[in-house]
Order: structure tokens, then C-alpha cells, then sequence
């Protein structure tokens, strides 16, 4: 479509329930919601007020003096932006002395303004000029002689927007999204009267508190804050609707095109999960689709230490069949295997599992979710009854106490952390349950409630205390539990929370927080008002991590935390369509719509639609791969989209399991960590190439629309969809992606009314959408839990076997930093780099102190099972005795420390514990060194170029 | 009869300060017997008379000034004559320019030190709170109401209706402010009261906390007032100590703090004022909300002038009618004239609305104290209009002085005399507005240094035909288009010296 320009209307809709208010506009009638601006009112009758500081995603503010109209028995010419309309109201919003006034404010601006419109990078996309002309002004009759703000340096600091001061007008429109969209409040006004100017509080852009997620510049009306794009390239001339591909608050996007370049990725207004805002890496760091790195030739090679030779699509396809069913008939039907992506839409992920179930014959399929948030789906599964979060993200406006437990939402999931401080920032009290002072402790204006600054490991034994405090002085909500939850579980579940080894203080001394503290917390959770539960990997990711996803469905199920906005139990997750892979049945056990393999019914729907029996037995795990192929029996893996030797636990194992297949087949945009071990590569697609849908942690289905045609030839579906039939399978095929969103549709029962057709013409829509949610469901368990009754389930604390002793006295703790995005393949080909070009360990000074680590210096961390280098940085962050790193760079090797330690019912690895000791290094670890030294050998591609002859 | 002073009283404040009370004071120690009294009050006022030393003798309190730090041993060896002295005044109750006056809010200032309670109670301090504790709040806003007390910040909005919107807003905390942040040019009643009498203003707030249920008192006092604050601040624990925050209010959390102002003329409006004492940039908020609704921290929040608050004790103890008796039309009560610029007796002068202007500067100021003849008087602070010698007839009192296009705003009177230029005075209008504004709103921003820049142009004889119309455009932008009084009274200095003194605009200086 052409450049989509939305309408502004000015100011921000009125919040929350209010009634209507009818007044005259110009004489024509109009009824808008109580608490309307009168230039919202005027907007929604196609009026467009002149203004300048005022934007709908802002609240009013005044200061232009634009937007001035007459209003009938009011003194003077109120500003439309800051007065709501009146019942019976007659607004005049032209007439000469308007118009007077209007120029005067216009010839004010520009004698202040730069006149050279024909070579700026906004020409055309300027409010600033389009409101010179909106009000007619045809002489600056000041001259342009008098004192103004031209010939300022422009700040080109941060690597993806410019800051040009002599543009600014001072609408204070970058310091109000800093505030009010972002609350990062890194901006300013500095001065006062003329000199009145933006201040970033620091030296530059780049070196300030500054966290580049552009509201800013989207919120500027002129040149001042221009993406640099751009300025190098001008301004877009059409627009794609899609949504970004980071992290799991899944973000909608209008990509801004002129021809096939992206030009820029603005947050999308009617976004529901990201209501028009983004971060840094939604905006700005898409640069990753078209860095030189990219691979978008298929390649073969017989044995992974040959080099790569770039082929034909069916030569790639032809070569992968033929070797994935020659080990089938040397190993047997359940030698080979595929990792679903996470990145990948949910109409790939469909097509890879169908390939199991299909060419395959087996379910040995599993995906990344194996790592990050299978707990989750377990956790809720056995409780509620569905494997998904309870809310909409929205409903974060409405909870009057957060626990925010294992999760750092400002760095991993930013958007949802601005919607989360807006709420903080409006009273809501906060409880952070985490080893470390992350940013939500304690920045602008929110200071959270407790900090429990608990011992990694033992979220289970906090848990059980908050609920042993809510049960043992009735802070549980009785009837809630009455009319809603099983009985005799409850009971049982009550019995085991009441025994004083639940107690705060029996807790206190496993998990090194004051019992007065746990007590506090859970006065305040359970009687503070709506609660609503935010957790991420700090959760999952560890032995006991389902256990503890159900120590917190028990928590918010007692105390009627459940079943409404602003309560509820909401993981935030990791991947862009984590959830998606998820439901579309990427688990060894259940079939798409989390139906277990076992259940004859659910066999017959498949083997009927998919003309193939199904196994009943469930597949191997991730983790159980790798055993298996190091122990011979699995040898052929298909990987799409994951880079496994980066991301998965104990590196050394995973390479040893990699190097013993027969056949790897890795899908990917990159040459990635785990194709050093492939046989082939299928080039993948970006998701500005994809079409499809993506599904976030609130389980919405947003569409993923083409920007730019598909840069390998073949969409990746397509390529799955060949593979499978070229080995075989030939059954059923599809035309298009929204022929593959049919058949889910139709064989997934939560999904039962969802179309691509339905998502173009609504807009997104959480599942389950069917004919008993036909506009999908935004909190579940409303009436009743998914499962019939809410079942409690007793949540023991066992201790994880990772101990520290006095070799690895030091517990690792990993997690993320905002610039950068899990194992980095799209943010490290980013300037994201810039931010954060290397991982390092993070230690409290006295833990350095005790061996000798400066600032800076390199330290070696050892662990059980391997050892790797980084560099030390002291730091307040930590409690003493837990070291902290981000695992964002391949060369930090923070996974040859991890162990394979896993949560007892699903799996996902103790990423977030592992014991250790850190000691002054002058070398690299030995697989570092051996890392770099095969790296690029592994990468050696043998292009067939023609060499040009010298001249 | 002996003849030696019970106490001795020299003025503690600034102002005295300023022109060698201490000194005196001192000196005074020094030459008198061991332990004779010397208490160092609140001033009177009476500018031209300080050092204004009083004498307590015989029930008698003399008045002798402006006393130089040489002129102590004589007054000393003299005996503090009550007359025939050349700086005997005679009973200060009966200096003319005192005696005359209707003090109301001023009536114990500069009786005795500022922070001695006993003394203010026994002066008639403590009545008003005594009766507003024994009415519902509902009945103080009533008395406020009838009294017809306006704000003294200068907008002039009847204070009872504020109070009245604000004790019924709903809010988990409501705030009284009180605005001391005293920064028109020629005004300093605020400080007078706050240097002499600040249990006045202290139970002003009181009464005001009773009436809206106030959770939290505030003063916001500017930091070019170090004194005031030191007094202020050492009355509000005089106060706290005798336990007179007790009881105002359910909750029973009201109390007072002084927040330092830090330069900024703009944190006068009462919207600025807000966000810096929030912590914020002192910026102007677009109404609505009014603050009364919400204000500080969005909570309901009354912001009140020093001189409405200090009214207020006045005014409960005697009754809302009595208060009305005192003035003319919809100008109520009493107000602190300030006469300040060339004036031969600067003074405070509290006076019930309606005096002519000509009465304050001739009457009371004793004309210019150059010799020269007046040409202008700006009443009202730096944003005010300039009135010519022809406007001095006017009666001193909101709607008069609106009707001649000026403004009484705090009370300020300037008086200039014939060697003023008013297009200076113009241009020094709009450059006081570039300087000051707070930045926000375009007509105040950028039309202040560009109205300072033209009317260089026509100072210089550019084009001056057209540069007045270009003023006359900005003018009209600036009142209609400014988003506070700070944008929106600029022209008015600026168009009062264009209509009332045109010569000035017309000659270039060159010719001058």
C-alpha cells in the first residue's frame, strides 16, 4: 500500500469507562466520549485543528498555541488540545482573528527556523511545513536576522538517528515520549525563555541515559530527530503492516519502504500489544537482513570439514532427502529428527512438524521452547488448564500490586516494560523477586515495594512462603476457591503450605531473604488489591522450574488472582512466536493445540486429515537427542532457525552430539554456531520476507506480512514443503501460507476461527478463537478454568543438585541485556554492537576483591563442565557470592560453563544456576581458542566465481 | 518616672538590616546599661525611617529614625527625648503615615520579635485559628466567602470559592500551598510579614488546612530571601513545639514546610510553582485541571498568596462582615500598597481598597524623591500597565484600574520621573519576558526576544510606522495566544507605554 499516514487526532483518548458528551463544532453536531479534547472532538469530525506540540499518543500539553479556537461564553481563544468538551459547547475553529493568531505563532516558529526545506531530510514529511501552509504565512515580517538557534553542531552520536538543534521548536514532544511513552525520562528541557532548548543529560545522544527506542524520534514534527536512514536515503513512499521478530511482546510495525529498501520501521498506532511504541531493536536494528554476513544460496558438503559448495534449490533438497532417508533405512524410522524455530511463523513451524509426523514418521520434533519457557506450558497446563500466560498485556494497566519474579523487562521485553512503569508510575506497588537489582528496583520515579534478593535456585522455598503467609493469616480468598478450584486438592495443597517448613522463616534461610521481607511481600500481594504475576527465565530455567510455575498458579489461584484484569499469571516470553512454536504442536508429546501423542482421538484427526498413521509413542527431547547421537542411534537432525551449539547448556556435549550425526541440515539466515557442524544449508528468509503469523507471550495472533520479496528464491515454508516431499511425502500440500493457516484452523480447535483473511480484516486476535470466543480471548479462566476446577498441586522444595563447594564456591546467574537479543545472530549484525560488543561477568566488588579481580581485568570461569574467559566488571547489582553474565557473543562460550542440570518435567536446562569458581586469567579458555582457531574453517564456502582476468 | 527604657526595639528584618540596624543594634548593646532589653522586632515598613528605633517607656513606645550607628551615643546621653530631638518621632503609633493606615494583616508587625509567640498571641494572634477550631470547615469557607477576600497574588480570584472547590475534590492527599515566591519588581510585603510576623501567615495556613482537610502545608519561598526563610522556618517550630498544628484536621498530619525557590521569576505561577515543588522543571501547566482540582502531585491543591493567607486570621477572628465593611465594589478588605522606584517615603501601606493612587504616592509617598516630576507609575509589577500623571485619580481596586487597561497585581507601585524613556521601559518589558518565561508556549518563547528585538528597531527609527503595527500584532498574539499571565500580561506594560507616553516611540534616540 502507499505511505500509510495515520490520522492524528491530537490527543489520546479519553481513559477508561466515561459517557458521552454532545457538542457543536462549526455547527455541525457531534458526540464524543466525556474527557475528549475539543481537537479530538474536531478530529473525529474531519477537522483537522492546526497544531504542532499536541500527537495522540501524548498527553495534551499546550505549548504551541496552534490550536487555539473560540469558544461561545468563554474568555479568550482556549487551546482545542487541553479543553475537554462540555455538553452544549459551541467551538468555532476558524475565523480572522484565529487565522491571526495562527500565522503569528507560525511566523513566530520560522523566524527561529532554518529556511531550507528543499535540502532537508524532513521535506515532506514536516509538520513544520505543513503547518506553515495549513495557516497561510507568507512573510516573516521579524526578519531572519534576529537571535535564533541556527549553526549548531547536529549530534550524530547514536548510530541510528540524528539530533539537529537548530530544527528544534521546542514542542517538547521527544522530552513527553521519553516520559510518557518510554519512562526512561532521559530528555529534557534546559534553560529558560529563548534559550530554552532539548537536553539529553550527558555529553551526546550515545553517552547519555538515552535507550535509543526512538519514540523520540517518531514523536518529532521536524527535522530535529531524524533517523538517519532517512536522511541518507529520504523519505518512504509505501507502507507494509507486520510485526517485529525479536522478542515475545510482538510488536506491530508499519515498515516504511521506497522501493524494496526499508527505510524505517515505525511502531504501528493500533498495534494491540505495543500501542505505537517500540525499542531499540524493534526500530532500529533490522540492519541484520541485508548485512553481508547473510546466506541466501543453499549449500551442500559431504562431510563438515569439507568447504561449503553453494547449489540448486533441488540439489540442496534432493541431497538432504536422499541422506535423512538413507540413515532412516541404516538407523531405523527414529534416527533422524527436527528443531522447530521460534522465529520462524507459526505456518513454518507447522510445516516442519507436519514433516515429522509425516516424511518422518516419528515425533522427534521439539523446539527452542525446550530451553526457555516448556515449564511454563506444563506448569499451567496441569493447573489451569492451558499452556499460555492469563492476560493481555493491557491488563497490566489495571493491577494495583506487580510480583515480578525471575524477569527484567526493561532490557528483554522493553515495551511491555514501559506499559508496566506507566502503571507503577500511576501507584501501583511492585515486588521484584530476582538474585539481582535489576533497573525496575529502583529508576525514574518507581521504586519497587521489596526487593527479595533471593539465592538462585530456590524460587520454589519463596513461593511456598508467600503462600504459607496468605494461608496462615487468612489472605486466601475463600470463596474464590469455593466456587472455583478442586476440593480436595486445595485441601491437600493447603495441608502441605500450612507446615512450618513453608514458613518465611524456614524459607530465610534457604533463600537468604529476611522473613519480615517475604512476609511484607505477600501482605501485599495477597491484600494490596488486583495482583497480577510477571515472570520469565528466572522461573523456567531451572530444576525445578515447572514446579515453581505451579507454586505461582497455587499463589494467585488461592488468593483469586485469576479470571480478571489486572490479575492473572503471565510469563513474559522470549521469542517472537515462542508461544506460536508451542501451539503448533513442536513437542515430541503432543500434537499442535498441546493434545497428547497418546490420545487415540486426537491420532484419528491427524492420521485422517494427514493420510498417515501416527505414532502414539512420544519423540526424543532436545536434550535426549543429543544423548542419543552421541550414544549412535540419532543421526540425522533437520534445525531450523536455532543456533543449538550457542544456545543450548554444556557446549562441549552438544558439539560432541552435532559432530556425531549423519546428516545436519541447519535452516538459518547465518552460518551460525551449529552450522560449523551441518551438512546442509538451507538459506532462510527474514521476517521482513516472511508471511505469516506470529504469536506473542498474550497468545496473539499478529499477522507477518512481506516487506520485500524473499532474498533466497524460496520461502521457507516452501523449502520445508519441498523436503518433505521430496522424501516422500506427497499427500497434501499447500499453495500459499494462508492455505497452511486453513489447516491449522481446521485441525486445531482453539485456532478454529482464525484466517489470514480474519487477521487483514480485524486486525490481531487471541487464541482461543472459536465459536465460544469468536473475538478471541484476551483473559482466560474468566468464568472457569480451561481444566473445569483450578488445581492446586504441591509444590515441595527440592533443593537443585548444582551445589557450590569450596571449588566452585560462586553461583552463574545468566540473562540479557536490552541492545542485544539472546545469542546475537540478528543484534550483533546490528549497530547495536555498539552498545555492547562483548558479554562479561558481573561480580560483587568483595567477591572480586577476594581474588584479586580489577575492573576490567580478564577472569577465567570454571565450572564442572568447561571453562571460558570474559571480562570482570565489579558491580552493586549482585549479591555477594552470585556472578552474573549475558551469553549474547558465541566467543564467550557462557554455555561451555553451564551444566545439563534440567527442570524434572520438562527438561528446560538450569541455565540460571551453575556453580563456579572465577580467577584472574592472562589466556583464553581451551575452547576458545579452539572455537576461534575452526571457526572460520568451518565456514569456507567455495563459490563458483568467475574471475575476471587481469587486464 | 525614671527615665530609662523598659525594652529597646530595633528592627531585625532585612530591609532595616540592609541600611546598618545591626550596627545599631550593637551599639546600642554596648552603650546602654547591662541589661536593658534589647529586642530585635519585625520593621514597620516605613522604609525612609529605618533604622526605625522603638523606645518602650511609661507604655509609651517612641519612635526614633533613621538612626545612623553615630547617632546611638547621643540618643543614648539624650535619654530617647520623646521630642525636640532631630530623630524623635514621637509615639510610632502616631507617625502620620502609620496612623493612617488600616492594618489589617500588618497590625502586629513590628511590635515585637517575630518569633515571640506569647507576645503574638497576647497582640490578638491566635483568635482566628481559636474560632476557625470551633466551626466546621464548611462554615470557614463560608466566613472567607462572605468576607469577599481575593487572591493577593495578583489574578484576584475570590479565595473562599477556591477553598471550596478544593474541600470537595477527592484526593488521597490535598495541599495547601502558599505562594512566597514574591518576585514583581517594587513588592516586598510577603517579606515584611514573613521577616516580622509569620505566625500570622502560619495561621493563615492553619485555618486554610482546617477548611479543606489539608494533609500538608507548603510555603514556597524564593531564595533571595534567605531571612525570611530562617524566620519562617524557626516560626514553624515555635509553632509545632506550642502543639497549634494539633488537631486541624482528621489525620492530623498537617504541618508545614519551606521549599527554596531557585531564581526562576516563572515559579511565581502557581502551575510552575507546582512542578518545582515537585521537583520538576519550573514550567507552566495548561488549565484544566485547575490545581484546586488537581495540583501538586495531581492531588486537590490550594495555592494562596502570602497576603491572602495572612488575612485570613483576621478575618475569622472578627467575622466575614466586619472584613467586607473595608472597601468598594468587588475589592474587599485591605491591600498592602508597595511604593517603591523614585519615591520619597518607600513604605508599606495597608490600606482598604479604594484610595486614589495620587493619595498612596502624594499622601503617603511624599512625591519623587529626586524633586523631579512624575511621568509614569507602573502599578502592579513589571507586567503591569504604565500610567501616566493623568491616571493618578484612579481608585486603587481591581475592576478601576482593568478599566484604564491596568492591573493591581501584588499591590507594587514604581514611580518614575521625567527623565524615564518608555520605549526603554517598553523593550525592558519584553526582555524581562524573554529572560523569565519558562519556555514553554511560542508567543512567550520566541515573541518576547523578537517584541524586544523590534522594539530595538523602532528605538533606532526603523521603520517605525511598521514596526508599531508588527508590535500591535505580537501584543494582541502574545495577551491571546499565551499560555500563562506571564505571556499573556507582557504587552501590557508594552501597549500602556505605547498608548500614554506615543512621543517616546516616535523619536529615535539618536535625536534624544
Amino acid at each position: 500500500m502507499p505511505l500509510d499516514k495515520d490520522t492524528d487526532f491530537g490527543t489520546p483518548a479519553p481513559r477508561g469507562p466515561a459517557g458521552t458528551v454532545s457538542l457543536e463544532i462549526d455547527g455541525f453536531a457531534v458526540t464524543v466520549p466525556e474527557g475528549t479534547s475539543v481537537m479530538r472532538a474536531a478530529s473525529t469530525l474531519g477537522t483537522q485543528i492546526p497544531k504542532l506540540c499536541a500527537t495522540d499518543s501524548l498527553k495534551a500539553f499546550g505549548s504551541c498555541r496552534l490550536c487555539l479556537v473560540e469558544i461561545d461564553g468563554k474568555r479568550g481563544t482556549p487551546a482545542s488540545c487541553t479543553t475537554p468538551v462540555e455538553p452544549g459547547m459551541k467551538v468555532t475553529t476558524q475565523s480572522d482573528r484565529l487565522a491571526r493568531l495562527r500565522r503569528g505563532v507560525m511566523e513566530l516558529y520560522i523566524s527561529d527556523h532554518p529556511l531550507d526545506c528543499l535540502t532537508c531530510s524532513d521535506n515532506g514529511d514536516c509538520e513544520l511545513q505543513d503547518m506553515a501552509g495549513a495557516v497561510g504565512l507568507r512573510d516573516v515580517r521579524y526578519g531572519l536576522a534576529g537571535e535564533n538557534h541556527g549553526g549548531q553542531a547536529k549530534d550524530v552520536s547514536n548510530p541510528y538517528f540524528d539530533f539537529e538543534p537548530s530544527k528544534c521548536i521546542v514542542c517538547s514532544r521527544c522530552v513527553r515520549a521519553c516520559d510518557e511513552v518510554q519512562g526512561t525520562l532521559a530528555l529534557t528541557v534546559e534553560g529558560r525563555g529563548f534559550d530554552s532548548h532539548i537536553s539529553v543529560g550527558g555529553p551526546d545522544f550515545f553517552n547519555s541515559e538515552c535507550v535509543s527506542c526512538g519514540a523520540c524520534v517518531q514523536a518529532c514534527p521536524t527535522a530535529t530527530l531524524q533517523e538517519k536512514t532517512v536522511v541518507e536515503h529520504g523519505v518512504p513512499d509505501r507502507t507494509v503492516k507486520t510485526t517485529c521478530a525479536y522478542c515475545g511482546v510482538g510488536c506491530s510495525f508499519k515498515a516504511e519502504l521506497k522501493g524494496n529498501q526499508v527505510i524505517r520501521m515505525v511502531p504501528d498506532k493500533d498495534g494491540k500489544a505495543n500501542h505505537g511504541h517500540s525499542c531499540v531493536k524493534g526500530r532500529f536494528a533490522w540492519g541484520y537482513a541485508s548485512h553481508a554476513d547473510r546466506i541466501t544460496k543453499p549449500m551442500i558438503r559431504d562431510h563438515i570439514d569439507d568447504s561449503w559448495r553453494e547449489v540448486s534449490w533441488d540439489e540442496a533438497i534432493g541431497f538432504a532427502a536422499n541422506r535423512l532417508m538413507a540413515t532412516q533405512a541404516e538407523h531405523g524410522r527414529k534416527s533422524i529428527g527436527a528443531i522447530s524455530s521460534s522465529r520462524c511463523t507459526i505456518e513454518e513451524v507447522w510445516l516442519v512438524q507436519k514433516m515429522v509426523r509425516t516424511a518422518f514418521s516419528n515425533n522427534n520434533i521439539d523446539t527452542c521452547a525446550r530451553v526457555c519457557h516448556s515449564p511454563t506450558g506444563y506448569g499451567l497446563k496441569q493447573t489451569y488448564g492451558t499452556s499460555a500466560g492469563t492476560q493481555d498485556f493491557d491488563s497490566v494497566e489495571e493491577a494495583d500490586v506487580i510480583l515480578l519474579i525471575g524477569a527484567n523487562p526493561t532490557d528483554a521485553h522493553p515495551v511491555f516494560a514501559s506499559q508496566m512503569k506507566r502503571r507503577l508510575r500511576e501507584g501501583a506497588r511492585l515486588i521484584i523477586a530476582d538474585p539481582r537489582a535489576i533497573d525496575l528496583v529502583r529508576t525514574p520515579h518507581i521504586e519497587a515495594a521489596h526487593h527479595l534478593a533471593l539465592q538462585p535456585g530456590t524460587n520454589v522455598a519463596l513461593v511456598n512462603a508467600l503462600a504459607h503467609v496468605a494461608a496462615t493469616e487468612g489472605l486466601l480468598d475463600d470463596d474464590f476457591v469455593a466456587a472455583r478450584c478442586e476440593a480436595d486438592s486445595f485441601a491437600d495443597w493447603l495441608d502441605f503450605i500450612h507446615d512450618p517448613a513453608n514458613s518465611p522463616e524456614a524459607a530465610a534461610a534457604i533463600t537468604g531473604v529476611a522473613a519480615e521481607d517475604i512476609r511484607a511481600a505477600a501482605r501485599l500481594y495477597a491484600s494490596g488489591g488486583r495482583a497480577a504475576i510477571y515472570y520469565g527465565l528466572g522461573v523456567t530455567e531451572h530444576s525445578q522450574g515447572s514446579t515453581m510455575v505451579m507454586g505461582m498458579a497455587n499463589l494467585a489461584m488461592a488468593t483469586g488472582n485469576i479470571g480478571r484484569r489486572g490479575v492473572g499469571v503471565n510469563p513474559l516470553r522470549g521469542q517472537n512466536n515462542v508461544q506460536g512454536s508451542c501451539d503448533m504442536g513442536s513437542f515430541p508429546h503432543e500434537f499442535p493445540g498441546y493434545r497428547h501423542v497418546s490420545d487415540a482421538v486426537t491420532r484419528k484427526t491427524f492420521e485422517a486429515a494427514w493420510k498417515r498413521p501416527q505414532d502414539g509413542e512420544p519423540g526424543l527431547r532436545i536434550p535426549n537427542m543429543f544423548d542419543e547421537a552421541c550414544g549412535g542411534t540419532f543421526k540425522g537432525l533437520y534445525v531450523q532457525g536455532e543456533d543449538i551449539a550457542q544456545s543450548d547448556p554444556n557446549t562441549l556435549h552438544v558439539e560432541a552430539a552435532l559432530r556425531a550425526l549423519d546428516i545436519l541440515i541447519v535452516q538459518d539466515l547465518f552460518l551460525n554456531e551449529t552450522a560449523r557442524f551441518a551438512h546442509v544449508f538451507l538459506p532462510g528468509t527474514s521476517f521482513l520476507e516472511k508471511d505469516g503469523c506470529f504469536i506473542n507471550a498474550e497468545r496473539r495472533i499478529n499477522r507477518v506480512r512481506p516487506a520485500i520479496p524473499v532474498k533466497t528464491g524460496m520461502a521457507e515454508w516452501e523449502v520445508t514443503q519441498a523436503l518433505t516431499q521430496a522424501m516422500g511425502y506427497n499427500e497434501t500440500s499447500f499453495a500459499s501460507s494462508a492455505d497452511i493457516m486453513d489447516e491449522i484452523a481446521a485441525l486445531t480447535p482453539t485456532f478454529a476461527d482464525v484466517s489470514h483473511a480474519r487477521l487483514d480484516r480485524d486486525g490481531s486476535v487471541q487464541w482461543p478463537c472459536n465459536e465460544t470466543a469468536p473475538q478471541g480471548t484476551p483473559i482466560m479462566h474468566v468464568d472457569g478454568f480451561v481444566r473445569g476446577k483450578g488445581h492446586f498441586v504441591v509444590t515441595e522444595f527440592v533443593p537443585t543438585t548444582e551445589r557450590t563447594n569450596r571449588k566452585f564456591p560462586l553461583i552463574l546467574t545468566t540473562g540479557r541485556i536490552l541492545s542485544q537479543y539472546n545469542v546475537g545472530a540478528q543484534s550483533r549484525r546490528t549497530e547495536n554492537a555498539r552498545w555492547h560488543d562483548e558479554d562479561v561477568l558481573e561480580l560483587h566488588p568483595s567477591d572480586a576483591e577476594a581474588r584479586g579481580i580489577r575492573d576490567g581485568d580478564w577472569v577465567s570461569v570454571r565450572s564442572r563442565k568447561g571453562e571460558t574467559t570474559l571480562r570482570a566488571r565489579h558491580s552493586g547489582r549482585m549479591a555477594p557470592g552470585v556472578v552474573y553474565t549475558t551469553f549474547h557473543h558465541p566467543e564467550t562460550g557462557a554455555n561451555v560453563v553451564t551444566t545439563e542440570n534440567s527442570d524434572w518435567a520438562t527438561s528446560c536446562p538450569e541455565y540460571k544456576v551453575t556453580a563456579v569458581e572465577v580467577a584472574p586469567a592472562n589466556h583464553r579458555s581451551p575452547w576458545q581458542e579452539e572455537h576461534t582457531g575452526s571457526a572460520s574453517d568451518a565456514r569456507r564456502i567455495n563459490r563458483d566465481t568467475h574471475v575476471e582476468p587481469a587486464e | 518616672m525614671s527615665n530609662l527604657p523598659q525594652r529597646i526595639l530595633v528592627p531585625g528584618d532585612s530591609a532595616s538590616r540592609s541600611v546598618g540596624a545591626d550596627d545599631v543594634a550593637d551599639r546600642l548593646t554596648n552603650a546602654l546599661p547591662a541589661g536593658t532589653t534589647i529586642v530585635r522586632n519585625g520593621s514597620r515598613g516605613l522604609f525612609w525611617l529605618e533604622p526605625l528605633v522603638e523606645v518602650e517607656r511609661d507604655g509609651k513606645r517612641l519612635g526614633f529614625g533613621p538612626v545612623t550607628v553615630d547617632d546611638v551615643d547621643d540618643l543614648v546621653a539624650a535619654g530617647f527625648p520623646e521630642d525636640g530631638h532631630p530623630l524623635a518621632l514621637g509615639p510610632v503609633d502616631t507617625i502620620p503615615q502609620l496612623a493612617r493606615q488600616q492594618r489589617l494583616i500588618f497590625a502586629r508587625c513590628g511590635q515585637d520579635a517575630p518569633l515571640d509567640l506569647p507576645a503574638y498571641e497576647a497582640a490578638g494572634g491566635l483568635a482566628g485559628l481559636a474560632r476557625a477550631r470551633a466551626q466546621s470547615p464548611d462554615a470557614i469557607i463560608e466566613a472567607v466567602k462572605t468576607s469577599g477576600l481575593r487572591g493577593r497574588g495578583g489574578a484576584g480570584f475570590p479565595a473562599g470559592i477556591k477553598w471550596e472547590t478544593a474541600s470537595k475534590a477527592t484526593g488521597s492527599e490535598t495541599y495547601l500551598c502558599c505562594n512566597a515566591d514574591e518576585g514583581d519588581s517594587g513588592t516586598y510585603a510577603d517579606r515584611l510579614l514573613m521577616e516580622g510576623d509569620p505566625f500570622t501567615l502560619i495561621e493563615g495556613m492553619c485555618i486554610a488546612a482546617r477548611a479543606i482537610s489539608a494533609t500538608h502545608g507548603l510555603v514556597y519561598l524564593r531564595s533571595e530571601y534567605p531571612d525570611a526563610i530562617r524566620t519562617l522556618k524557626a516560626a514553624i517550630d515555635v509553632w509545632r513545639d506550642a502543639g497549634h498544628f494539633k488537631g486541624l484536621s482528621a489525620g492530623d498530619s498537617f504541618d508545614i514546610e519551606v521549599r527554596t525557590g531557585a531564581g526562576a521569576y516563572i515559579c511565581g505561577e502557581e502551575s510552575s510553582m507546582l512542578n518545582s515543588l515537585e521537583g520538576k522543571r519550573g514550567e507552566v501547566r495548561a488549565k484544566p485541571p485547575i490545581p484546586a482540582i488537581s495540583g501538586l502531585f495531581g492531588q486537590p491543591t490550594i495555592v494562596n498568596n502570602v497576603l491572602t493567607l495572612a488575612s485570613v486570621p483576621w478575618i475569622l477572628a472578627h467575622g466575614g462582615d466586619a472584613y467586607r465593611e473595608f472597601g468598594t465594589g468587588r475589592s474587599r478588605g485591605t491591600q498592602a500598597f508597595q511604593l517603591a522606584g523614585d519615591i520619597r517615603q518607600g513604605a508599606l501601606i495597608e490600606l482598604a481598597f479604594g484610595a486614589s493612587l495620587r493619595t498612596l504616592i502624594e499622601d503617603f509617598g511624599g512625591g519623587t524623591r529626586s524633586g523631579r516630576p512624575l511621568r509614569a507609575v507602573q502599578v502592579g509589577g513589571p507586567l503591569g500597565a504604565y500610567l501616566a500623571e493623568s491616571d493618578l485619580d484612579v481608585a486603587l481596586e481591581y475592576e478601576a484600574l482593568a478599566a484604564i487597561g491596568g492591573m493591581l497585581g501584588h499591590g507594587g507601585i514604581v514611580v518614575f520621573n521625567d527623565t524615564v524613556n518608555m520605549a526603554r521601559q517598553a523593550r525592558f518589558a519584553m526582555e524581562f519576558c524573554a529572560i523569565e518565561s519558562c519556555g514553554k508556549c511560542t508567543p512567550c518563547r520566541v515573541g518576547a526576544t523578537r517584541g524586544r528585538e523590534t522594539l530595538d528597531k523602532i528605538i533606532n527609527g526603523e521603520d517605525v510606522t511598521g514596526n508599531l503595527a508588527l508590535i500591535e500584532d505580537l501584543c494582541e498574539l502574545m495577551t491571546d495566544g499565551s499560555l500563562c499571565a506571564m505571556g499573556g500580561l507582557t504587552p501590557m506594560p508594552v501597549r500602556s507605554a505605547i498608548k500614554r507616553f506615543p512621543e517616546d516611540f516616535t523619536r529615535p534616540l539618536a535625536a534624544e
